[in-house]
Order: structure tokens, then C-alpha cells, then sequence
């Protein structure tokens, strides 16, 4: 193996060990922040070591070990600066000795439970949203500041700058390392869901920028989510998101064109979708829904897409369940957004006029004002009425209001179509 | 990106019909699979009997022609396989280097084609594939 190949491996064992790491640190030094260092300080020593000594037989141990003598002497010091660190460092001491040598002997159970806690700190309420959006990707989900960065389109050294002070707070405020219990519970995961399905969603149809999306954001999205569904076995809502994202990204390949042009959902090639997640996703929905208890709106919005998925074709889609998933979602979560899937559903199910209803009644609705899907599906029900003037004016005023280049050429081509009297073009 | 690793268990090639893997065997894969799946880097993984209870068609002169298992000629076959999600080849390798396999087993692990690792020409020409299929299905159905 050269330099390079060790280094490349190291990167990829560090990647795959690093949140186990971190959340174990963690639980031992009460510092999310100080246990992140010690895993990179762990990491550091590594790269120094393994080119000359050969990647060890259990590298998670080996990083672990490393991670823990680094934390004694850490804390040895500041003990005999700081006596306030003293019991911390006792704490360490005594559970160092009472700790099995390798991580092995550490169950699986205590490594999800690390790993759990790990998540619900990462999202805790005292963070703002972009605070949990870069812990999490950073603390579970292995990336570099930088990757980070690239993904959000923001200089790294801004992202760098949130990590710390995340981390900063996080210390400052002592906030515990554990899962809560009781009533914040639910609150406190759909906080942990939300964080997952925006990064998702970052990376599913990205905001702004060049490209329609960025999978690599998808994926990392999922995977977290794979890891808490194996974590968080009995709540329903944690399959219904997973199985939303797994259904979703099933879709990745054939929602763009060769020219990287979005495709939308009902003129994508279903043959390109990739089966192996819609049988993924099929499969959380179904241990979802198997859970009981009313459905809250990932699981609906899975059951939505699990419509969609099941489909053959675009004609064989069960538009009237569609629009019913919908009314349920607007009681459970009502939103301007759900109202106009609700829109589209209906006037698939019922015909575009009644559509065209529900989604005019949106047109004063403040918060929608600057959301380009609304004059983009309501150009669509009028090109599809025949009414092409209003349809293009309707188009161009979607174009005008998306910040992704790609997704306004589309708009611009279906509103030029528009101009001529046509249907609106398919975006394949 | 996605990676299979293909499991090649020697002398499954003429193992019997039927044979199956010993318990204490498949609890130590059990738990591998499980780390796969609690690492949420778990596709697909499926384990095959052995080729002693398949078939294998050739094309000699572009005609299929069946074969029924064992094949003699065979020096490796498949024992199974998973399908996993990560970033990097490094990474693939790095699971497989944890599988609890046993001095007689090889894990060769192969990266999965996406459609866009295809040069822009083959992928229009696999692009119509699909359609066809489409097509075809329609007119079955009516």
C-alpha cells in the first residue's frame, strides 16, 4: 500500500468509525465539543502511525483507545489548573479502569444508546436550525467542515465558525448528554426528523445553485436515517421519514434529463427508478404504519409517495387516494404547501378546474407570495384549460421567483410553449 | 455510490444440494449483517444455494443452451452477496475487510453502474430500452 492508499483508508475507517467515536467520548467526558477533538486528535495520531505500522486488526479500538489516553492527559491538566475538572478527570480515571480495553466489549446496545444521544443533542433546541444542520452532518455524519461547506454553498469558514459556536453553547449551557424522556421526547425528535429531512431536501432539490441536486447530501441524509430507525424502533414517524426518503431518492436518476434539466415526477422514465430503495421505502412505510396510532405527516407524505411508487405508469396512479392522504395531511399539518399538493391532486383526481380552485384561493396567501410552485402549478392548470396567455404569465412569474438556474429554464421553456399556443412542453 | 460484495465461498462450486452453512457460522454473519444495517450503509444482501441446484445457459453459436448444475468447469461461484451505500471505494473495502469469513471465502467487491458513468451516447441508446419495455407492457395490458 502507498502513502496515499493508507491515507485514503484511514479516511474511510475514520469516516465509518468517527460518530461511534465521538458519541462514546462523549458519554465519558460530558463534552460533545471535547470529544469531537479527541477523535480528531485520535485520527491525527493515526495518520502518523499507520503508514508505518500497518492499519491495525480493529482500527474502532484502536482510535478509541488512543481518543481515551489523549482525554486522561487532557484532563490531568487542566485538573491541575482548573479544580473543578478534578472530579471529571476522577470520573475518567475510574471509568477507564472499570472500561473494558476495546470497543468491542462495549454492546451494541451502549453504542446506540451513545449514538442516540449523540443525535438529540446535535439537534437540541437551544441551537438555531443551521447549528443542528452542520453538528449533525459533522458529528454523525462524518463529513469535513469543508464537505459541508461545498454542500451548502457556504464558505467553509463560515461553517467552521457555527461548529465552534454550537459547540460553545452546547458546553455553556451543560446541556446534558442523554435522550430525554416523557413528553419532550416527541417534541425533541421531530426536531432530529426535521434536521434529516431539510439536509435531505438540500440535497433532493436544491435551493439555489447550478444543479438540480446534490445526491451525496441524499445519501447522507438517509443513511442517518437508517441508523435512528434501527435506533428508535417504535416510532412510527422515524420509518415514515425514511420511507419518504428512501421512496424519493429511489427517483434520483430519472428526475434529470441527459442535459441535467429537472424531470418532473409524472414525465420520469419509471424504468429508471431505482427498485431496490422503492422496496426499501415500501418496506419502512409498511413498519410504520404497522406501529398503530394516527399518522403523522412523514408517514403521510410517504403514503403519498408510495402511491406514486406503485404506479406502472403515470395513468395507472390513484389520484383520489392521493388527494384523500392529502386532506389528512392538511389536519395534521396544514400548511399554504400541503394546500397546493392538495390542488394538484384534486384536479388530477377531479379535473383541472377544480384544481384551479383551491390553488386560486392560495393566491393571497402571504407566505406563498415568493414560492415559485404556486404560479408554476396553477400555469400548469390553465395551460391544461386551454387558457395559454394566462398560463405563460403564470410561468414567467415561477421563472422570476426560483434562485435554481436550472429549474427556471424549465419554467422559461414551458412558458415560451405557452406563448405559442401549446401544451406545455414535457421537461424529459 | 453503491458496491457489491460478492461472496465467492470455495468448493461451493461442488458442494451438494441442500448444503447449508453450519449455525455458528451464520450467527457471526448474522451479526455482520446487523452492523451493516445499524451502520445504515445496507441495501440488499442475499445468500444463494448451490450452483448443484441452478442451471446455466449459453449462447454456443447465439442459441441458449442449458446446462444443470454442478458445472465442472466452474472455479469459482457465487455464495451470495450485499449491496451497500458509501462513499467511497476505500469504504466498500473497509466493510469487507470485517466480514467474519472463513480461510476458504473471497469477498470481491465491484462498484455498481450508475447510469451516469455511461458516456452520454450509450446512455441514449439505453435510455430507449426502457421506453420500449414501457411500451411493450402497454399493449400487454390492453
Amino acid at each position: 500500500m502507498t502513502a496515499t492508499d493508507i491515507h485514503r483508508a484511514i479516511d474511510a475507517i475514520f469516516r465509518i468509525e468517527s460518530a461511534r467515536l465521538i458519541a462514546g467520548l462523549a458519554r465519558i467526558v460530558r463534552d460533545v465539543g471535547l470529544a469531537e477533538e479527541l477523535a480528531q486528535d485520535a485520527l491525527v495520531i493515526a495518520l502518523e502511525q499507520w503508514p508505518r505500522l500497518g492499519v491495525p486488526d480493529k482500527p474502532g479500538a484502536w482510535l478509541m483507545a488512543a481518543a481515551k489516553h489523549r482525554a486522561i492527559d487532557l484532563l490531568r491538566r487542566r485538573a491541575l489548573l482548573d479544580r473543578k475538572h478534578e472530579e471529571v478527570g476522577r470520573e475518567l480515571g475510574a471509568r477507564q479502569e472499570l472500561a473494558a480495553p476495546d470497543l468491542d466489549a462495549a454492546s451494541d446496545q451502549d453504542v446506540g444508546d451513545d449514538l442516540l444521544r449523540l443525535m438529540f443533542v446535535s439537534c437540541h433546541p437551544i441551537l438555531s436550525t443551521e447549528a443542528h444542520v452542520a453538528l449533525t452532518l459533522r458529528l454523525l455524519g462524518g463529513l469535513t467542515t469543508e464537505e459541508i461547506a461545498r454542500a451548502f454553498l457556504v464558505p467553509e469558514p463560515t461553517i467552521a465558525q457555527r461548529i465552534v459556536r454550537a459547540k460553545r453553547t452546547l458546553a455553556e449551557a451543560r446541556v446534558p448528554f442523554e435522550v430525554p424522556r416523557g413528553a419532550g421526547l416527541a417534541a425533541r425528535l421531530s426536531s432530529v426528523l426535521e434536521v434529516l429531512y431539510l439536509v435531505f431536501n438540500e440535497g433532493y432539490s436544491a435551493t439555489a445553485g447550478d444543479d438540480w441536486m446534490r445526491p451525496a447530501l441524499c445519501e447522507d441524509a438517509l443513511r442517518l436515517g437508517r441508523i435512528l430507525a434501527e435506533l428508535v424502533t417504535h416510532e412510527a414517524e422515524v420509518h415514515g421519514l425514511v420511507a419518504l426518503m428512501e421512496i424519493q431518492a429511489s427517483r434520483s436518476a430519472a428526475r434529470i434529463g441527459p442535459l441535467g434539466q429537472p424531470v418532473l415526477l409524472l414525465d420520469q422514465d419509471r424504468a429508471r427508478w431505482n427498485h431496490v430503495l422503492v422496496r426499501r421505502g415500501l418496506a419502512a412505510l409498511e413498519r410504520a404504519e404497522a406501529l398503530g396510532g394516527a399518522r403523522g405527516p412523514y408517514t403521510l407524505q410517504a403514503a403519498i409517495a408510495a402511491c406514486h411508487a406503485r404506479a406502472r405508469t403515470p395513468e395507472e396512479t390513484d389520484w383520489a387516494r392521493i388527494a384523500g392522504l392529502y386532506d389528512a395531511l392538511a389536519r395534521v399539518a396544514p400548511s399554504p404547501v400541503v394546500e397546493l399538493n392538495r390542488a394538484v391532486a384534486v384536479a388530477m383526481a377531479s379535473g383541472p378546474a377544480a384544481g384551479l380552485e383551491l390553488a386560486d384561493a392560495l393566491t393571497s396567501e402571504p407566505s406563498l407570495r415568493a414560492y415559485h410552485l404556486l404560479p408554476s402549478v396553477r400555469g400548469d392548470l390553465l395551460a391544461k384549460l386551454g387558457r395559454f396567455d394566462e398560463a405563460r404569465a403564470e410561468f414567467e412569474r415561477a421563472a422570476s421567483l426560483t434562485r435554481n438556474r436550472r429549474e427556471r429554464e424549465l419554467l422559461l421553456e414551458r412558458a415560451a410553449a405557452c406563448a405559442h399556443g401549446l401544451a406545455p412542453p414535457k421537461a424529459r | 455510490m453503491r458496491f457489491m460484495m460478492l461472496m465467492i465461498p470455495k468448493g461451493y462450486e461442488k458442494a451438494a444440494p441442500g448444503v447449508m452453512p453450519d449455525a455458528r457460522a451464520v450467527a457471526a454473519m448474522m451479526k455482520y449483517n446487523e452492523s451493516l444495517q445499524k451502520a445504515g450503509v445496507l441495501l440488499a444482501l442475499d445468500g444463494l444455494h448451490p450452483p448443484s441446484m441452478g442451471a446455466r445457459v449459453s449462447f454456443p453459436g447465439g442459441k441458449p443452451k442449458v446446462t444443470d448444475g454442478p458445472f465442472a468447469e466452474a472455479k469459482e461461484v457465487l455464495g451470495g452477496y450485499w449491496m451497500i451505500q458509501v462513499k467511497s471505494k476505500e469504504e466498500a473495502i473497509e466493510w469487507a475487510k470485517r466480514c467474519p469469513a472463513s480461510d476458504n471465502e473471497v469477498i470481491e467487491v465491484r462498484q455498481v453502474q450508475e447510469m451516469s458513468d455511461f458516456p452520454a451516447d450509450v446512455q441514449k441508446a439505453a435510455a430507449r430500452f426502457p421506453e420500449l419495455q414501457a411500451k411493450s407492457g402497454q399493449r400487454r395490458k390492453s
